[in-house]
């Protein structure tokens, strides 16, 4: 490892500085507030704060409330981080074998990745439009009277459908890069000692691909349970009704729709601990993942 | 066990670049046959077209009396060792071994039987719960060598299998993969770029060049006699001294000028004179002479290699470069003048057009 020497000892504190303030102002002082607020009552018209101690914790986790969304989140973020890892799954092995023209399939895979979650969300949106959108008429083609925002397993449909369709390019660049670094000899070797191609798959790509799967499994699982905030919000055009929500949107809900922030602060404390356990084990994985080569 | 024959097998891949460009070969059962020569010369690709991993652009591959064009490598019943052993990484050195055997429906204990046999006899025996990262380079040739003999194929396809390993063991591992050849009688192709790893291994040699063969033969018949002016630079250690001579009055000369004293007739007006570094022989002081061959050089290197010295040598003023092989206890000076000479069995001659060999008998009577 090459050390960089300053002449002046505070010019690395220096160049730290920006990302440390970012972080601090943005993360951590946020951070700080919010577990400071989940122990108060916290007038809903900023007149003071009452401590409470556990209260605003018991409260959520023994609503019933809490429960269902709870499990709605843990269904939604299986479903959906299993669709997102299977189809780019699948698309990365189909362009992974794919000889001619492969640069201009894996391009055109790859473009939904650049456009940005709320455009992303809006076009889902407009796909999903009662009136407008081709899912919906193709739906209604087929006899499903899709109703988004009304019927609670069409709009949880939905949901899934556009977290899914926005996240399959990330897993698909990924897996083919992890496709790219099963060596070509192996394969070959594996050619000749296996004559069922499906079985090769399973046995000698789909083991080798295991590191890159887990990685993409803990993103897969924080994106679902975080970043699909936007979208959810969209589709439910800030009306939630008795739409479904994920825990990060009833945080939202409760805190700025219900004013309840410290009911609030204690949920998103809870979802904070969840983040920390799930980086905590990607760092696991991240440390294993050298162990093929 | 079976034979394998190439019958004008062609590989042009889709660019229109031409790899293999109809090679003919029959290979007996239990044969080994080392495909030698630089690299592009398409003996990796013919080796993998005869496993399966390259389709055949035209031409019919038989192994043993099928014909396997149209069959999947893992229908060939041949087993291939590769240049970075392609272990599977994920898999203990057993299971690396039992892979192939359990995806043929073979039942667990002769898989056990075959797997202990062969980690018996390869020595690896102590490492087959491990994973293959945990194995040295020669202990991941043996796994490699392992996982090919516990199928008991018709054939072993072999590609450049050693060049991973330091020179110490690629001695090691050529000896232990005659021997094991030997005593399985598998039939065995074998791709390599190394000419004497080529001459230490082969039954047979195939000389390729440029996608077409240039000689097939035992390594000793392919060194006495070369075939072209290319077997006769590519193997051998010093190369063989090429120089192109034209007939000058009634002797010959170099092509620059310089005479040679050559007492020979040969029915072409230009040759080219091959001369082996070991067939020529420094003669001392004014000794009579009975060789039709004789030079004068001046010495420019030396290079002492312990039991023999290559002596580097110019012929006269042309910077014709040629080189003897001398004992090594003989010593001599940069710049001094030796008189060498060949004997008459020793001389090659080529085409100066195609490079072709000239036969010896007919063409070639004394003065």
């Amino acid at each position: 490892m090459k050390r960089v020497q300053f002449a002046n000892p505070l010019m690395p504190y220096m160049l730290l500085l920006p990302q440390l303030v970012i972080v601090a102002v943005f993360f951590l002082w946020p951070a700080a507030e919010a577990v400071r607020a989940s122990f108060y009552l916290e007038d809903p018209f900023g007149f003071g704060a009452t401590f409470v101690g556990f209260d605003n914790f018991t409260d959520a986790l023994s609503s019933s409330d809490y429960g269902r969304t709870a499990r709605f989140t843990l269904g939604f973020t299986a479903v959906t981080a299993f669709f997102s890892l299977a189809i780019a799954l699948l698309l990365a092995v189909k362009a992974d074998s794919v000889i001619r023209g492969a640069s201009s399939y894996r391009t055109l895979l790859m473009w939904v990745y650049a456009i940005a979650p709320p455009v992303a969300g809006l076009i889902g949106v407009m796909l999903f439009d009662q009136h407008i959108g081709p899912l919906s008429e193709m739906a209604r083609f087929l006899g499903w009277d899709m109703q988004i925002g009304v019927n609670y397993y069409d709009t949880a449909f939905a949901m899934v459908v556009i977290s899914v369709w926005k996240q399959v390019p990330i897993n698909f660049i990924f897996f083919l890069s992890g496709l790219q670094s099963v060596p070509k000899s192996v394969q070959e070797a594996a050619a000749i000692d296996c004559r069922s191609g499906t079985r090769r798959f399973w046995t000698v790509t789909f083991p080798l691909l295991a590191p890159t799967g887990f990685f993409l499994l803990i993103i897969n699982i924080t994106y679902a349970l975080f970043d699909t905030f936007g979208i959810i919000d969209l589709v439910l055009k800030g009306e939630p009704g008795n739409n479904p929500v994920t825990l990060v949107y009833k945080v939202f809900l409760d805190g700025f729709r219900g004013n309840d922030l410290g009911g609030s602060s204690a949920q998103s404390v809870i979802l904070m601990i969840l983040v920390f356990v799930l980086t905590v084990v990607q760092f696991r994985m991240i440390e294993r993942r050298v162990h093929y080569n | 066990m079976a034979g394998i024959s190439l019958n004008n097998v062609r590989k042009t891949y889709a660019g229109g670049v031409s790899a293999v460009k109809g090679v003919s070969l029959d290979i007996e059962d239990g044969e080994f046959i080392v495909l030698v020569g630089p690299s592009g010369c398409g003996k990796s690709t013919l080796l993998r077209m005869v496993a399966g991993l390259e389709t055949i652009t035209d031409g019919e591959v038989t192994i043993g009396d099928r014909v396997v064009n149209k069959i999947e490598p893992a229908d060939r019943d041949i087993a291939m060792v590769f240049q970075n052993y392609a272990l599977y990484p994920h898999m203990s050195v057993y299971n690396n071994l039992a892979y192939g055997l359990k995806n043929r429906g073979i039942g667990k204990a002769e898989i056990d039987r075959r797997v202990r046999e062969a980690a018996r006899i390869l020595e690896i025996a102590d490492y087959l719960d491990r994973k293959p990262r945990a194995l040295s380079g020669g202990q991941r040739q043996r796994v490699a060598m392992g996982r090919a003999i516990v199928r008991e194929p018709a054939a072993f396809l072999f590609d450049e299998p050693l060049s991973n390993l330091d020179a110490k063991l690629r001695v090691q591992m050529r000896i232990e993969i005659k021997k094991l050849q030997k005593s399985l009688g598998t039939t065995s192709l074998y791709v390599t770029h190394d000419q004497l790893e080529a001459m230490t291994l082969a039954d047979r040699l195939v000389v390729l060049n440029g996608g077409q063969v240039e000689q097939i033969g035992t390594p000793i018949d392919v060194y006495e006699n070369p075939a072209s002016t290319f077997v006769a630079s590519f193997i051998g250690s010093p190369a063989m001294n090429l120089m192109e001579i034209e007939r000058s009055g009634e002797g010959w000369a170099l092509s620059r000028g310089e005479g040679l004293s050559l007492t020979c007739s040969l029915n072409e007006t230009s040759a080219i004179l091959g001369l082996r570094p070991e067939d020529l022989h420094i003669i001392e002081g004014d000794g009579a002479i009975n060789d039709p061959l004789m030079l004068s050089v001046v010495v420019t290197a030396v290079e002492p290699v312990g039991a023999e010295s290559y002596v580097h040598a110019t012929l006269g003023e042309t910077g014709q470069e040629i080189i003897v092989r001398a004992p090594g206890k003989q010593h001599f000076e940069v710049g001094s003048v030796l008189k060498v000479a060949a004997k008459k069995e020793k001389l090659h001659f080529f085409s100066s057009e195609t490079g072709k060999a000239i036969a010896l008998e007919g063409n070639l009577q004394p003065a």
